[in-house]
This record gives structure tokens, C-alpha cells and sequence, in this order.
């Protein structure tokens, strides 16, 4: 999507003009989870509509905790590439269960694509999916028996009358163990100099086939714990981590110089993606004068890979 | 191994040469090759007494043809995988009833080729015959799977019940193009003949150059039809002269053939009303 050079913005330039200080990596791991992702392919007239229907598919989708799946955009697909000429977006998903997936992807498909004019929606993991849901096939009954159905190279393709033409949504999508929850922890003295930072970390690991980074503009500062002292609820804000609790949470992790914190999330179609994406996030980040990187775990007791980030370096 | 056979008697009436597919050569050498039943005519023969046949290195799964072989009948009948090459022309019923693999004829071919066939793919370099992709007399299913791409012209009744599958010819098709349709997609960049479409129930028949409407069809809309423009990228990638044009465009969609079920449609690119 962006260069390099884009979020070198003449902010940007100065802040690295003025950077002395060396950023500390912090000796520890990322604690990422075994996840069910897919790609899909979105087409439309113009590049605005298939971004357009992107977009919306992709919203309110930003943790599995509150929207049942995560997703984002991979990125921008020329009409070359595409199966139908015409200008693309790839778009990646993930849920936990694989049974989800189909659910995920008909409530989405249906209320995001299929509603969005001019496009047609394809499986965009074609070789090394482990397995298929069924998308298209469960879509075309909004055809109302009008729907016609077309073959081509062992895949078929639905298409459903729609009021401006049709709607041409592929039967199947292919789907794979994936990796969630790959994170990095960018620390600055203050919001302007870490949100620099961690911008120009998402600026390089977009770059990264296979990943998205699903929370807005691929920055949260919202990071979360497990448990609460409120019994309802099983996560609860990162008080080890917020600046404004310095002094009243039992285990900061803030160093006397940290004034903000934010947190990348990464979820990838497999584990060297996300490293390479979180190798490529520390790289800018420390270039763009980070304090301290440092990411969250559970001490290695939930999830199923454990990313180091001395061993990204 | 490949097994390479080169006409050199040519017969004096129709050889029904079912023998000549992967399946039943694979894993034969020259002489057991050479030794196979043919019919000539009504006469029991093999396949030495009009093929040299030599054996190279290679897979086992490619058979090479070479020479005229228009008198010769049901080459690739019922294959199932393979690659048949055929340097020259070929007989009726090529393919027909195959399920997978490829044929590529360089010259042309007869009637009935890739009737009523399931899968796999046939490329025809020339021009075709009659009933190509199409149903035996007496059948009620034309072609049910594949791909059937015939770079010149077509005849009579191309794709006649067909079925499944795409049908794509590069020039022009006779008459009957897609008569009694049961699904399934032809696509013709040249012209078509008479009553294109008649009696379909389902299916696409897909013109670049117009066609004569059936009194039976019903006008629906003009429109930039999503699949198509998958198909066509499809058949230019396959060397069919497919062009820019053909791939934006828009299309009159007709729908019909209401003698019948009706759900048929007959694309024909431009403003036809």
C-alpha cells in the first residue's frame, strides 16, 4: 500500500534529525494463537468501489474478543491480477474456529460485498488451503431461484440477480491455520513521538504479503489483560502499561522516561509472515525513535507460539 | 515413454481407431503399440498396418499423431488423461465421451467432436464439423463437462444439448449454435448461423457479432456481465483472438427460449435491440 517514503512526512524527518536516544528491545516474546484464516479477493468498476467494499467489510472486526472474527486489508490488486480484469482488494480474515468461518464470511460477504454496487467476490487462497467452506453456494438462495451458476478451471461461481446486474460470488473459499495475536509494544516519552513511531512500524509491516493489522489505522492503545477485578468480565485494560497509572499499578513495566504506549497487533497466514511483519515493525520503529519495544505474552502458558524479539533482530 | 505414430497407408474407407488414447497405450512399447486392433471399415486390422509407430523418451502419458488423418474416427474416445497431439487433420468423433486430458489437433477435425464428452480439455486449431460438443442422436445430454476450443470455424448444431462445460470457437458456427440447451456456456467470437439458441432451457450462449433473434426470446437488459468478463481472459489466455473490446463491453442479454423453460440467456455484445 505505501512506500517507505510516505510517512516520511517533514515531521517525521525532523523527529529523526533530532533522535539521539537508542532504542531498548526488551528480551521477551510475543505469545500468538493458533487462528483460521482466509483471503478474499473483492472486484469492482473502480478501484474506489472495491476499496469501498473493503473497507466495509473489514469494519467492526478489529478483535475476536468483541467481533467474533478479525480481518483486514492485505492490500491493493491490480486488474492484472485479478480473475476478472478489473481492479482488486484482497482482504484477510480470521476467526478460531474454522466452523466459524462460514458464518463469518456469509454474514460479511452478504452484508458488505453483495450489497456494495458493481462488485463480485473470489477465494483468494486457492493452493495451500487446508480446507473449503461454503460461501457462494449458501449466498445464491438471495437469488430466489433466478441465480445461474458457472464452472470454470474445477470452480464454481454463483450469479445472483442483483439491481444493478449481478452479483458474482465464488462457491467456495479456502481456508488455513493461521497465526492471531502476534503484537508489538512501542513505548515513547510522549503520544506525538510514539504515535510516529508505531505509524512508521505499520507503514513496514504492511509491506508484508499475508498479514493485516486489524485494529484502526493498525494501532491500538487499548491493550488488554486477562481477568478483572468485575467478575463479568475476562479482560480487562493493560494497567501495567498505561502512564496514568504509574504509581498506583502493583507491576508497571513503564520505564521513568515513557510517557505513551502503544500496542500493533498482527495476525498473518502463517507464523514467517508475522515474524517477518513484526522484524520489519521493529526495524522502523527503532529508526523512527522508539523508547522501548517491548510486546505482551501470558508467560507462554496460552497461546501456541511464543515470537522472541531478540530473535527477530 | 511417448509413442509417436505417423500415417502411412492412408485407409481407403473410415478407421475406427478407439485404440489411439493414453489410456489403452501407456506402458506399451512400439511393437505392442503397433500390434493394437483397429477396424477398417468392417475388417479387423492393427495399427501397423497404416501407422509407423516409434517409441521416445518421455512421459507415457503423451501420444503424438502425425499426418492426415481425416479418415481416421474416435481417436481419444473415453480418455481419461494424457495429452494427444495430432500434427495434421483428424476424423469424426474425436474425444467424444472423454472425461479427462487434453487433445490438441493442429489441422481440422470432423462432425461430432468432444460429443457428448465429461471432461478434459480439446483444442482444435482448424475448423470443426458438425455436432461439435453435441449429443448423439437419440441422447438427451450433449457435452457434461470440459472444454472444447476450436480456433476457426464451426458447423451446424454446435453444442446441441448440451449440458456442462464451455464451448469457444474463434471464428463462425453454422446453424443451430445451442439448440435444446440444458446448461452450460458456448461462446462464439465470429458470426453464428440461424436460430441460435432454439429450444434451450438453460445455459449461455455468449455472440460477438450479432445474431438473429428468436421471435421467442425476450428482451432483458444491456449490461457488463461480471462472468464474462472472467471467461473471455479465460479464452484469451488460451490464444483464442479475444479482445479488449470483447472484455469491457457491454452486452444485450435476450432470455429465453420461451417455447421451452426460458431461463436460457443469448448475450450478444452491443446494443442488438
Amino acid at each position: 500500500m505505501n512506500t517507505s517514503t510516505a510517512y516520511r512526512t517533514p515531521l517525521i524527518e525532523h523527529h529523526l534529525l533530532k533522535m539521539t536516544t537508542t532504542t531498548t528491545i526488551i528480551d521477551t516474546f510475543a505469545e500468538a494463537f493458533s487462528m483460521w484464516g482466509t483471503r478474499l479477493l473483492i472486484t469492482a468498476e473502480t478501484p474506489s468501489w472495491a476499496m469501498t467494499s473493503a473497507l466495509s467489510v473489514t469494519g467492526f472486526a478489529t478483535s475476536i474478543i468483541g467481533c467474533k472474527c478479525e480481518a483486514g486489508i492485505e492490500r491493493a490488486v491490480p486488474p492484472e491480477e485479478t480473475p476478472d480484469g478489473r481492479p482488486g482488494v484482497s482482504v484477510l480474515l480470521f476467526t478460531v474456529k474454522s466452523d466459524d468461518m462460514s458464518k463469518r464470511l456469509l454474514e460479511r460477504i452478504g452484508q458488505c460485498i453483495l450489497t456494495c454496487p458493481t462488485t463480485a467476490c473470489f477465494n483468494g487462497l486457492t493452493a495451500d488451503a487446508r480446507e473449503m467452506v461454503d460461501v457462494g453456494g449458501q449466498l445464491r438462495f438471495f437469488g430466489d431461484g433466478y441465480q445461474m451458476s458457472k464452472q470454470l478451471n474445477g470452480r464454481r461461481y454463483w450469479r445472483i440477480p442483483v439491481m444493478d446486474g449481478e452479483f458474482l460470488v465464488e462457491e467456495s473459499f479456502g481456508i488455513k491455520k493461521a497465526v492471531g495475536g502476534g503484537n508489538l509494544l512501542i513505548l515513547g516519552r510522549a503520544t506525538r513521538d510514539t504515535l510516529l513511531a508505531t505509524e512508521a512500524a505499520v507503514v513496514a509491516m504492511r509491506e508484508v504479503p499475508g498479514v493485516i493489522l486489524p485494529f484502526p489505522g493498525g494501532i491500538v492503545r487499548s491493550g488488554s489483560k486477562t481477568g478483572s477485578k468485575y467478575k463479568t468480565l475476562f479482560a480487562s485494560t493493560n494497567d501495567a502499561y498505561c502512564p496514568t497509572l504509574r504509581g498506583f499499578a502493583p507491576n508497571t513495566q513503564l520505564p521513568p522516561e515513557a510517557g505513551c504506549v502503544l500496542e500493533i497487533v498482527i495476525d498473518g497466514l502463517d507464523l514467517a509472515a508475522v515474524e517477518e511483519a513484526m522484524r520489519r515493525g521493529i526495524r522502523a520503529a527503532t529508526a523512527a525513535g522508539a523508547l522501548q519495544i517491548t510486546a505482551g505474552n501470558y508467560g507462554g502458558k496460552l497461546g501456541q507460539f511464543q515470537i522472541h524479539l531478540h530473535s527477530l533482530i | 515413454m511417448s509413442l509417436h505414430l505417423t500415417l502411412r497407408q492412408q485407409p481407403d474407407v473410415p478407421l475406427e481407431a478407439e485404440t489411439l488414447s493414453p489410456d489403452r497405450l501407456a506402458g506399451l512399447d512400439a511393437a505392442a503399440a503397433a500390434a493394437l486392433p483397429v477396424m477398417h471399415g468392417n475388417r479387423k486390422a492393427v495399427v501397423a498396418d497404416f501407422f509407423d509407430v516409434a517409441a521416445a523418451a518421455g512421459t507415457d502419458d503423451l501420444l503424438v499423431l502425425e499426418g492426415d488423418l481425416s479418415r481416421v474416427k474416435r481417436i481419444g474416445e473415453s480418455m481419461t488423461r494424457g495429452l494427444i497431439l495430432i500434427k495434421g487433420n483428424a476424423g469424426m468423433h474425436v474425444g467424444v465421451d472423454m472425461r479427462g486430458g487434453e487433445i490438441v489437433v493442429e489441422g481440422d477435425v470432423g462432425d461430432w467432436v468432444g460429443a457428448e464428452m465429461l471432461g478434459g480439455r480439446i483444442v482444435v486449431k482448424g475448423n470443426a464439423g458438425h455436432q461439435a460438443g453435441s449429443v448423439y442422436r437419440g441422447g438427451h445430454k450433449g457435452m457434461l463437462g470440459g472444454e472444447l476450443f476450436i480456433h476457426g470455424n464451426a458447423g451446424a448444431e454446435l453444442g446441441n444439448s448440451m449440458r456442462r462445460g464451455l464451448i469457444a470457437v474463434g471464428g463462425a458456427c453454422g446453424d443451430f449454435a445451442g439448440v435444446n440447451m440444458l446448461a452450460g456456456t458456448i461462446i462464439v467470437l465470429g458470426e453464428m448461423g440461424w436460430r441460435a439458441c432454439a429450444g434451450m432451457t438453460r445455459g449461455t450462449v455468449v455472440g460477438m457479432q450479432g445474431a438473429r433473434v428468436l421471435p421467442t426470446f425476450t428482451f432483458d437488459c444491456v449490461y457488463r456481465p461480471t462472468f464474462l468478463r472472467m471467461l473471455l481472459l479465460h479464452l484469451r489466455a488460451q490464444g483464442l483472438p479475444v479482445t479488449d473490446a470483447q472484455i469491457a463491453g457491454e452486452y444485450t442479454r435476450w432470455s429465453g427460449d420461451h417455447i421451452s423453460l426460458g431461463r436460457g440467456e443469448l448475450l450478444l455484445l452491443g446494443d442488438s435491440r
